[in-house]
């Protein structure tokens, strides 16, 4: 039985870092849109439903991390970064991480309520977060399964591209208001 | 006693400076709003040929809007 806790914790950690590279990218794509409004609403769509899948995948890690014995890694070390007893910088990683990822969801779930400004300084914490879910899990990944380093590895050489591209495409809509103010108005 | 009247359809507006024209809205309302040549929404009166796209279409707009810029306006 704690075997099994041990690597549904390690397959579901894995799973939680694919899946947060996904967000990352359609949160990227979404900032840095230059496609139709059609394929936009449906990263747009994407990027928050699969934020909240993210979050049952990230509770399923955290809590059989916590349950299983072969490790000691108290339910305090879920929420307070730097206190497991078992490699406590790299836990501590995944830990803050998973801080940044409630304050997220805890801000984007009421957005309408918060100001814009608000939702958005929380939100670009997230640009944090997910180096720290890479490093956390490269570091972890220590079992004999190349699998468990190769995912970080992969998902950081993607989400890079996709920041890369972010920052590359600038801002479609200022761009777009800059043409609309030089044309002609009759 | 106020003046304005509250009616059972609301109408959708548009916050035009927080909006940045991703064109979300006119994809889940395309009998209500269409985009203009720079991709910013433009909300079809029933004089424009606007039909109405129903309740639910109309709170799934105003919620997937990425720049929280579409609104609907009970008072009017």
């Amino acid at each position: 039985m704690n075997e099994l806790l041990w690597f549904v914790s390690r397959a579901t950690g894995t799973a939680s870092i694919v899946l947060l590279t996904a967000v990352l990218v359609l949160g990227a794509l979404t900032a840095g849109r230059r496609s139709r409004a059609v394929s936009q609403t449906v990263v747009v769509g994407l990027h928050r439903s699969l934020a909240l899948g993210t979050s049952a995948f990230l509770l399923a890690h955290i809590a059989t991390a916590i349950v299983e014995t072969y490790v000691s890694i108290d339910w305090i070390s879920a929420v307070v970064p730097f206190t497991s007893g078992y490699e406590p910088l790299w836990v501590g990683l995944g830990t803050l991480a998973f801080d940044i990822v409630l304050a997220v969801v805890a801000t984007s779930l009421p957005r309408h309520r918060l100001s814009r400004r608000v939702w958005r300084a929380v939100h670009l914490t997230a640009f944090a977060l997910w180096p720290m879910a890479l490093v956390h899990g490269y570091a972890m990944g220590t079992a004999n399964e190349p699998l468990l380093r190769l995912v970080p590895v992969a998902c950081a050489l993607v989400g890079g591209a996709a920041l890369v591209w972010r920052a590359l495409a600038g801002h479609a809509d200022q761009t777009r208001r800059r043409a609309v103010l030089t044309q002609e108005w009759s | 006693m106020s003046t304005r009247s509250r009616t059972d359809r609301p109408t959708l507006r548009v916050d035009r400076v927080a909006c940045t024209g991703h064109g979300v809205c006119a994809t889940l309302l395309p009998g209500s709003i269409r985009l203009d040549e720079w991709g910013y929404p433009v909300v079809l009166t029933a004089a424009e040929d606007g039909v109405d796209d129903g309740d639910e279409a109309r709170a799934a707009a105003v919620r997937w809007c990425p720049a929280l810029a579409l609104y609907a306006d009970r008072s009017s």
